[in-house]
């Protein structure tokens, strides 16, 4: 398997007023294609900044990022936001869904940046609730679903655009353990199925069983242990 | 598209804090109309008046009267081709109050009227009016309002001229147009004249002021010149002048007051400007972490600050209709129940344009911060807000 995402020597460096807060301290990763990884640790030993500088929604203070041949630390703004829109899907703890929007709705958002036609749109949008196991709740809003429904409809919005990449920080973390186990289930899915590299963040054990390989961040530093089943 | 639809969700997300903007906003586009409104009104006498016509005046006063005799003079001046009279009556009409009081004039019966082509009268009514020396012409509002029509009497109280005077309704004029005042009354000079000799023996022989008609409005400088320097060793002296300027000494009298009521008027747009980015801030805070959401998705800071202007462009447009949409009925209202202190109570175009143009302005005004500030937010700041 040929390696998706490559971080080499990522530094990430907080400032607060003159304060230097350093989370990450050369920093190197490799996560093959195909690979589903979870990401564990303390709190605080930033496992959501390693997984914003992978995604592209923050930037290395030093070291490079490349994700399928890009070096995303060189793109500007624009430039990466459209990299993001086309190559990333997002899962958050707390779902992120826009209350004003159906569950239909949320998922076709991402589609407004594509130029799909309104019928592949709605395939896709259809396709991707089918998948997730919520073709009979696409007009509800998130406020009428559960917390693991609209994880759900998360991930269905995270897969429409058929991103190279999926990055979950702590997707079952609100969750109970049945929603958190559908959940993980649909996650392995994914991998296994649809074969989508999933990089994730998790404080439970048994999520991060799902996963084929584990990775232990503690002070900003990677622990080489525990390569999973 | 999308966005669209995003934003029109957004602007009934929270539906009583929108209602309650978009009728505040309603409220302010209205107030400033009818301020603007009473303003324009104030000055439609003086626009509605014709730059043909002069006014002479007592060069003191214009309570104080002219000699009958300048009339003959006037009329053979080169350029004049026309000239009438005028004598303020007053008088009280059924009782004091402010509600039943407009302007009563003594006319030259003869004249009058050809000066003035704005007040259309039936040739009939005209011939009646010249033909019966106690009839009088009234403006169509006053005959309206106390359910006059023609060979009614109205019956006067003199006060400057006392004694009581029945007039016999002749014709009821109409304005040209809606800029022209119909709350006036206007009767016969002699008439009032042969009453005077009644009571004193002898007639005035004076009226209040002369009206001239010029050939050449351009003219109107030097023939007031020529004019005033005829009088300049009698002992009535006069100044004459367009009835432009004459119309305007009474105006700027309440200059001041119509200068607050401006000033006032854009202090209202300026208070519900705030009020409208007050409300645009607060939505856009509380959204942040959403702002970044879609920003992680791949949208762009403008999609942000269109959303934003959007929903603020759409409060601000729908306040600015409600608005316009309540001033009509009420300048109505407003010109039906003060008739004769506002003769032609009008919302002009330029009104509309300006209460529809400073309704835009304020949406776009009141999300210029809030939309620049959420554009720029970080997504990681922005993620971690607790939503
Ligand atoms: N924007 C920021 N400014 C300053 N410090 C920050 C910022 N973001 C994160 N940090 C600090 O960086 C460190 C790592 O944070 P991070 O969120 O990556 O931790 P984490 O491993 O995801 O923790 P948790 O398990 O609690 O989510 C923390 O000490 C945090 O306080
Ligand atoms: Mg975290």
């Amino acid at each position: 398997m040929s390696t998706l995402v490559q971080v080499n020597q990522v530094s990430k460096i907080y400032y607060r007023g003159t304060i230097e807060i350093p989370v990450l301290q050369n920093l190197s990763l490799d996560v093959p294609e195909g690979e589903f990884m979870a990401l564990m640790g303390p709190s605080g030993s930033g496992k959501t900044t390693l997984l914003n500088l992978i995604s592209g929604i923050d930037r290395p203070t030093s070291g490079s990022i490349v994700i399928a041949g890009t070096d995303i630390a060189k793109l500007n703004e624009t430039q990466l936001a459209k990299w993001r829109s086309q190559n990333i899907g997002f899962i958050f703890q707390f779902y992120n869904l826009i209350p004003v929007l159906t569950a239909y709705e949320n998922v076709e958002l991402p589609l407004e940046l594509t130029n799909l036609s309104k019928k592949e749109k709605k395939q896709r949008v259809e396709g991707v609730l089918n998948i997730v196991g919520l073709s009979d709740r696409m007009d509800h809003y998130p406020k009428q679903l559960s917390g693991g429904q609209q994880q759900r409809v998360a991930i269905a919005r995270a897969i429409v655009t058929d991103p190279t990449l999926i990055i979950g920080d702590e997707p079952t973390g609100d969750l109970d353990r049945k929603s958190a186990e559908e959940i993980l289930n649909l996650m392995d899915r994914l991998n296994k199925e649809f074969k989508k590299t999933i990089v994730m963040v998790t404080h439970d054990p048994h999520a991060a069983q799902k996963a084929h390989l584990t990775r232990h961040l503690e002070k900003g530093e990677l622990m080489i242990n525990g390569d999973g089943k | 598209m999308k966005v669209i639809k995003l934003i029109s969700k957004n602007v009934f997300r929270h539906k009583l804090r929108s209602i309650l903007t978009i009728f505040g906003i309603a409220i302010a586009v209205m107030a400033f109309g009818l301020l603007r409104t009473v303003v324009t009104a104030w000055n439609a006498g003086v626009d509605a008046s014709s730059s043909n016509r002069l006014i002479s005046r007592h060069a003191v006063s214009f309570i104080f009267p002219l000699p009958y005799s300048y009339r003959d003079q006037l009329q053979k001046i080169p350029g004049v081709t026309g000239v009438s009279f005028a004598n303020w009556f007053q008088g009280k009409y059924k009782d004091n109050s402010p509600d039943n009081f407009f302007a009563r004039y003594a006319v030259d019966a003869e004249t009058f009227m050809e000066l003035y082509p704005e007040y259309i009268l039936p040739n009939e009514q005209l011939a009646t009016f010249k033909q019966q020396r106690n009839s009088c012409i009234v403006g169509k509002k006053i005959a309206d309002k106390n359910n006059l029509k023609v060979g009614d009497i109205m019956t006067f109280e003199g006060d400057i001229y006392p004694g009581s005077y029945d007039f016999t309704v002749a014709g009821i004029y109409v304005g040209k147009d809606k800029t022209i005042d119909e709350t006036q009354l206007f009767f016969h000079w002699s008439y009032l004249d042969e009453r005077m000799k009644d009571v004193a023996g002898y007639g005035s022989g004076n009226v209040g002021w002369y009206i001239i008609n010029i050939d050449d409005p351009k003219a109107s400088a030097s023939v007031s010149e020529s004019i005033d320097a005829m009088y300049v060793n009698s002992t009535a002296k006069t100044k004459t002048e367009t009835e432009k300027a004459f119309q305007q000494s009474f105006v700027s009298l309440s200059s001041a007051i119509l200068v607050s009521l401006e000033v006032i008027s854009y202090v209202i747009i300026g208070i519900i400007l705030l009020v409208l980015a007050n409300t645009m801030i607060m939505s856009a805070r509380e959204r942040i972490r959403e702002y970044a959401v879609l920003k992680t998705l791949g949208f762009t800071g403008s999609t942000i600050a269109i959303l934003i202007i959007g929903e603020s462009l759409a409060i601000s447009i729908a306040g600015g209709a409600v608005g316009l949409a309540l001033t009509f009925p009420l300048a109505n209202g407003f010109g039906n129940a003060f008739p004769t202190i506002f003769p032609v109570f009008q919302v002009l175009p330029s009104t509309i344009l300006l209460m529809a143009g400073f309704a835009l302005l304020v949406g776009l005004a009141a999300s210029v911060f809030p939309s620049w500030k959420s554009s720029r937010i970080s997504i990681v700041e922005g993620l971690r807000q607790i939503g």
